[in-house]
């Protein structure tokens, strides 16, 4: 035990039969868990630093290692468990807000799970997506209120908007929180799959303003690597209201992480510390909203779609409503399970409310109030799978943003640490040691991949319910059931229990 | 080349400027300016544009070079987010004049309202800085990261305070000088004041000078009064608030 009373987490076990002593492990670990002892002359290692990201693991050519939970922590207690005693004991040793990476982990329902859904039998037929045309196809922004035609040409001026070739988007991270390998693996990954990445609140690194045409660009309160140039860059520009991990609070990106590239992305020093404030100081009320969101379509010339992100909040229904007719062309919604690069713990472990409930209540109000026709919905967070995103669709999204699982896809497993800049896969770390571990082709090919199977399995889901036009998904609620569910849920769910 | 923009709604105005600039224009006058919003707004290249009335919002928002002449009060959020270019506003401006702004100057001859300067930077060669010559609201240079604020209380009536409360909350980074001497508790808590080195001298008169030379000031009547420096204490206000989870 060490003096600041914590015992280790994980337990490194070296299974010294198959272990030659080679060291791989001792160069992979940033955490230093591992060292060569010279006297003894064998690798070894130290349990409190493990973080369990396995990349030793992993690397490892003899799989000498395992790493498994700490045994037996503290005398079982329902209330007192390990974490929250440990979580007290680091707090009484340094007197600091508990700080942490990706998204909340506690065990809050999963509505995506009580969700089901529904497929063909009988009185109508299902479609073989194999060898029939199935339309993924998805415009992102804002629609006219009616279409005009003159001699069969559509003669009404359509506003911007992004075309997607299937409804999945790389949601926003930015350069600092992760690596510029990381960036450039979504940037390339996006252009391969036609849908967009976010470069989030850090600015686009100048070798990246080539993928401009499937870029996001985003405008945050610390207005980070915001020039005329950036601005127009992108295909779309979205003003980062809040983010789903850590609504209502603003971002802090340690000085350590600005290194020269990201400082000349962010134009910033070197060095410093990059503060986002909680609000943006020029946004009070929805009519400021309306200011900023029209000061940059005129930066712009009115080319770009310009949307809106905020988290998932408990009135975030209304607040939504106020985002549409403040003029943004598309909303984004962050629910509280959304990644982040760092947040504080408890904030993002108890504020916000899920993304399922979220994404229903927007709907349901944005089509009560007969304005759901001219914004466009991006649902963000939580997303694992292509089920989830066809959920998320049929309770009314237009396209989710993805993060973690495209994290995932380059390597991530899942540690929590981003927040420490020692990502041992090279993604949430500006350290060239760790950052030359993301190889960005690889790294494109293997988040393309991941874009294209949901693809594939999306199509599938939809021909199994006779569908053949995601548009025909977008809001059809009927096509969920709920299970395990109260009528409550169900009713905010706008969904039918099974059975039913 | 003139724009009479009388009852003109702000987007044809805008478009109509831009289109002047596109075509190499370099001085345009707007006459009868009545709070249109978002004049300069993305603009880039050398071109000077006099506003003859008061415009509204936003205005030289993420603007790249262009010099604005304002002849009448600013409103809320003049050179937000500007990258470059030089404003001058013969009166008052209101709120969060100059936010996270990268570049250029902003010369005010009255005074402006809250937050103005927040999140200031600065990069490279870019270092941008607001001149004040009246007074300032409360959270003046907050979060100021870098550039230049400069405040010189001219004019005030007596008893009038030149700064507001919490001056230089959340500043990690820039600089600020003010003609004369700012009370303690108006400070934010992460603020000094420090002396003025020759370097800072020479910067104070440098912008006392081009400001005097806008608005008819005497530089040496202006220089004759102490100014006094408030950095932050810390590049790294926030260093040791968190600790790993
Ligand atoms: S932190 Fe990762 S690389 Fe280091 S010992 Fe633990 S699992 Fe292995
Ligand atoms: S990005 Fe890296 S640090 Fe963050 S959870 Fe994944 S593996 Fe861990």
């Amino acid at each position: 035990m060490s003096l600041d009373l914590l015992t280790p987490e994980f337990l490194i076990e070296r299974d010294r039969n198959r272990c030659i002593d080679c060291q791989v492990c001792v160069r992979q670990c940033a955490n230093e868990a591992h060292s060569f002892d010279a006297e003894e002359e064998k690798v070894v290692s130290k349990d409190e630093k493990c973080v369990a990201c396995q990349r030793c693991v992993v690397m490892c050519p003899t799989h000498a290692l395992s790493i498994r939970r700490f045994p037996l922590e503290f005398r079982e207690n329902a209330l007192w468990t390990g974490r929250t005693i440990k979580d007290i004991y680091k707090q009484a040793a340094t007197g600091g807000i508990l700080s942490t990476g990706m998204g909340n982990d506690k065990p809050y329902p999963i509505y995506w799970d009580h969700m089901l859904l529904n497929a063909s039998q009988v009185t109508n037929p299902s479609i073989d997506p194999l060898r029939e045309p199935m339309e993924l196809k998805t415009f992102i922004g804002r629609k006219p209120e009616k279409l005009e035609f003159k001699e069969g040409k559509l003669i009404t001026k359509l506003p911007p908007r992004m075309e997607l070739d299937v409804p999945i988007l790389f949601s926003a991270m930015s350069f600092g929180s992760i690596s510029l390998n990381a960036h450039k693996s979504l940037a390339r990954a996006s252009q391969q799959e036609g849908t967009f990445w976010n470069t989030g609140e850090g600015g686009l690194h100048k070798d990246l303003y080539q993928y401009g045409g499937n870029t996001i660009v985003q405008v945050a309160s610390g207005r980070f690597g915001v020039d005329p140039e950036y601005l127009n860059a992108g295909a779309a520009i979205e003003i980062k209201i809040g983010q789903g991990a850590k609504p209502g609070i603003g971002g802090h990106l340690p000085g350590e992480k600005v290194n020269w590239e990201v400082s000349e992305t962010r134009m910033i020093p070197e060095g410093t510390d990059a503060i986002s404030p909680a609000p943006h100081h020029d946004i009070y009320s929805i009519e400021d909203l309306h200011q900023l969101i029209f000061s940059l379509k005129e930066a712009t010339n009115y080319k770009k779609p310009v949307g809106v992100k905020i988290a998932a909040v408990h009135n975030v229904a209304a607040i939504a409503s106020g985002i549409a007719r403040a003029g943004a062309d598309f909303i984004t919604i962050d629910g509280f399970r959304g990644g982040t690069g760092s947040a504080p713990l408890r904030t993002r472990d108890s504020v916000g409310i899920p993304i399922e409930l979220a994404l229903a209540a927007v709907d349901t109000r944005l089509r009560d109030e007969g304005i759901r026709g001219l914004v466009s919905i991006i649902s963000a967070s939580s997303i694992r799978n292509s089920s989830d995103v066809v959920k998320a669709i049929a309770l009314g999204a237009d396209a989710v943003y993805i993060g973690t699982a495209a994290l995932i896809s380059l390597g991530c497993h899942m540690c929590q640490k981003c927040n420490t800049g020692k990502c041992n896969w090279g993604i949430a770390t500006q350290d060239p040691n760790l950052t030359k571990r993301l190889n960005p082709e690889i790294g494109a090919e293997r988040a393309a991949n991941l874009i294209r199977a949901w693809k594939h399995e999306i199509k599938e889901m939809l021909g199994g319910m006779g569908i053949n036009a995601l548009e025909s998904l977008r809001g059809n609620r009927l096509m969920l059931r709920g299970v395990w569910l109260s009528d409550r849920d169900l009713n905010i769910l706008g969904i039918k229990a099974a059975g039913e | 080349m003139r724009i009479d923009a009388k009852g003109m709604y702000y987007r044809q105005l805008n478009q109509l400027v831009k289109e002047a600039v596109a075509q190499g224009e370099k001085e345009i006058v707007l006459d009868n300016i009545n709070g249109q919003r978002y004049i300069g707004d993305g603009v880039r290249g050398d071109v000077r544009i006099v506003i003859n009335g008061t415009p509204g919002n936003d205005m030289a928002a993420y603007m790249d070079g262009p010099e604005l002449i304002v002849n009448a009060n600013g409103q809320d959020a003049p050179a937000n987010t500007m990258n470059d270019g030089k404003i001058v506003i013969h009166g008052s401006a209101g709120d969060t004049v100059g936010y996270a702004m990268r570049g250029g100057k902003v010369f005010v001859r009255n005074n402006v309202g809250y937050r103005v300067g927040i999140h200031m930077k600065e990069y490279q060669d870019k270092v941008p800085a607001i001149v004040v010559g009246g007074k300032a609201g409360d959270f003046f240079g907050e979060y100021m990261a870098g550039g230049i604020l400069m405040l010189l209380g001219l004019d005030l009536p007596e008893g009038q305070e030149m700064v507001g409360n919490y001056c230089g909350t959340g500043m990690h980074g820039g600089v600020m000088y003010v003609r004369g001497e700012v009370p303690e508790y108006k400070l934010g808590k992460e603020v000094k004041v420090v002396e003025m080195t020759e370097v800072d001298d020479a910067k104070v008169k440098e912008l006392v000078e081009e400001f005097c030379s806008y608005f008819g000031y005497d530089p040496a009547e202006v220089l004759a009064e102490k100014f006094y420096k408030l950095i932050p204490f810390n590049k790294r206000p926030y260093g040791n608030l968190y600790c790993t989870y």
